[in-house]
């Protein structure tokens, strides 16, 4: 397995791709943190970007990364290798160079300006968001045969999570103004791991006063030790499950 | 060695592999015959584990492959398209090979490599490779690791003649030691000299599995490819 994920990696260094993604993430957090005074004002601005732009790259990287090692794969099934292994490796690989590129590129400034209990929640969900898509992508390349089909899903994965799917939860809130969906909000969170950083992070920060009632609800759940343990158990199940059924579709798949 | 029963393969509606059945044994050298689409190479990609069969199972060794892996230690693949990381270079591709499957004893078969001339060219990416290279590439990975069984689908398709007959001698030589050859090919008149035994198959389905004595005998032709054209339009 190791010597796997060692051409993976070794593959993914070579096409400068994540080189760039780290350049550029560094750059955006460097100036910001140099733009705004109070740092603090910097990681807010931050977490907007990289909420954006780190489940874009993993997934879009990932997705043409796994079609293009299609030859690859087809190599590596013809050897005595389990498929487990491979896949797993494939994963590892991807998961390992996209987690790394986010902890160079924006985790290293966190840490300098700002190693505060928001850093660190924000460098931590971060990592599992790049993890997550990573997870996601790959799970979109194993049932999409069709390489073009496998990248529009990924870009329509993508929109989802970051804007349809907060679109539909502010129709279904002024729908049902009039009914108590707060606690019930608390919940939805868990489908869209975006969101549910997102407010990890915000909690985290004197920002959550302004997200009125509901923010005292969300308070009263994530700011706890459990509603903590259990958001990141639900990051890590947003991981786990993808990466699990792909990995069950990969084995039986004609190659 | 290997035993394929009843293996049965659908693509959407189409019956690539219709309850194929047939024994392999060791020191032999069998042709896959058959029209374009016939199934011949999803079978070969059964046996290897590429392709999972529907219905039906194969043993290698008296194991059945589904639940092993490492039976495709013994093998040698040589695919039809042999397709590579393109951004590799020929020598990164054959160290990465290497690499993964390291054999206990250190026993590796370079010769084809060096026959092949492509200990010159170890430093060109696979994009820039023609065809013909390729293949030689393939064949060179097939045969590196000293494998009982050698599958080889088209093998002499697009090399030169030099090339070709170079590969043809290595078959012929393996085969005398006692190793399990499958080989497909449309080019009859080349299978003449290497083959023993003949599988024919038609849409799907295994027409017939002879010695090659016994299908001459059966058809009264000494060449192979009157044989099959007889057998083809009869």
């Amino acid at each position: 397995m190791k010597k796997i994920i060692k051409y993976v990696v070794i593959d993914i260094l070579r096409n400068k791709i994540v080189l760039g993604y780290t350049a550029f993430l560094l750059l955006i957090s460097i100036s910001i943190f140099n733009l705004e005074d109070n740092s603090a004002k910097g990681l807010l601005s931050l977490l907007n970007i990289i909420l954006i732009i780190v489940p874009l790259v993993s997934l879009l990287f990932s997705a043409i990364y796994v079609y293009n090692s299609s030859e690859f794969l087809e190599l590596l099934v013809s050897q005595p290798l389990k498929r487990k292994t491979i896949w797993l490796s494939l994963f590892t690989g991807l998961a390992a160079s996209m987690a790394f590129a986010f902890f160079v590129g924006a985790g290293i400034p966190i840490l300098l300006y700002e190693a505060t209990p928001t850093g660190f929640m924000m460098l931590a969900t971060g990592l599992l968001l790049s993890v997550i898509f990573v997870a996601l992508a790959m799970l979109t390349t194993v049932i999409a045969r069709d390489k073009a089909k496998g990248i529009g899903v990924v870009i329509l994965l993508w929109l989802y999570f970051s804007i349809i799917f907060d679109g539909l939860i502010l129709f279904v809130l002024f729908q049902f103004a009039d009914y108590p969906l707060e606690k019930i909000m608390v919940g939805v969170t868990a489908f869209n791991p975006i969101d549910l950083s997102r407010i990890l992070i915000l909690l985290k920060m004197d920002v959550s006063a302004l997200m009125g009632y509901t923010g005292a609800i969300f308070k009263d759940f994530f700011g706890t030790q459990l509603g903590l343990i259990i958001s990141f158990l639900v990051l890590v199940t947003w991981v786990v499950i993808p990466a699990w059924l792909s990995l069950r579709k990969f084995k039986h798949k004609d190659l | 060695m290997i035993i394929a029963s009843n293996v049965s393969k659908q693509f959407g509606k189409l019956k690539v592999l219709d309850n194929v059945s047939v024994n392999c044994a060791r020191g032999e050298c069998i042709a896959l015959i058959g029209p374009n689409g016939c199934g011949k190479t999803t079978f070969i990609k059964t046996i290897l584990g590429m392709v999972v069969s529907d219905s039906g199972f194969i043993t290698f060794n008296g194991k059945n492959i589904k639940h092993d892996w490492k039976y495709r230690e013994h093998i040698g693949y040589m695919p039809q398209i042999g397709r590579y990381p393109e951004n590799m270079t020929i020598g990164q591709v054959l160290d990465m090979m290497k690499d993964i499957r390291r054999r206990k004893d250190g026993n590796l078969d370079e010769e084809l490599i060096n026959m092949f001339g492509l200990k010159e060219i170890l430093a060109k990416r696979m994009r820039t490779l023609s065809g013909g290279t390729r293949q030689k590439v393939s064949a060179a990975l097939a045969f590196l690791f000293n494998p009982d069984v050698l599958i080889l689908d088209e093998p002499t398709a697009g090399l030169d003649p030099v090339s070709s007959e170079i590969l043809k001698e290595k078959i012929i030589a393996e085969k005398n030691k006692g190793k399990l050859v499958l080989i497909t090919s449309h080019i009859l008149s080349e299978l003449d000299d290497l083959i023993t035994q003949v599988i024919y198959m038609q849409e799907g389905k295994l027409w017939f599995h002879k010695s090659i004595n016994e299908l001459r005998e059966d058809t009264g032709e000494e060449k192979l490819s009157k044989a099959i054209a007889k057998i083809m339009t009869q």
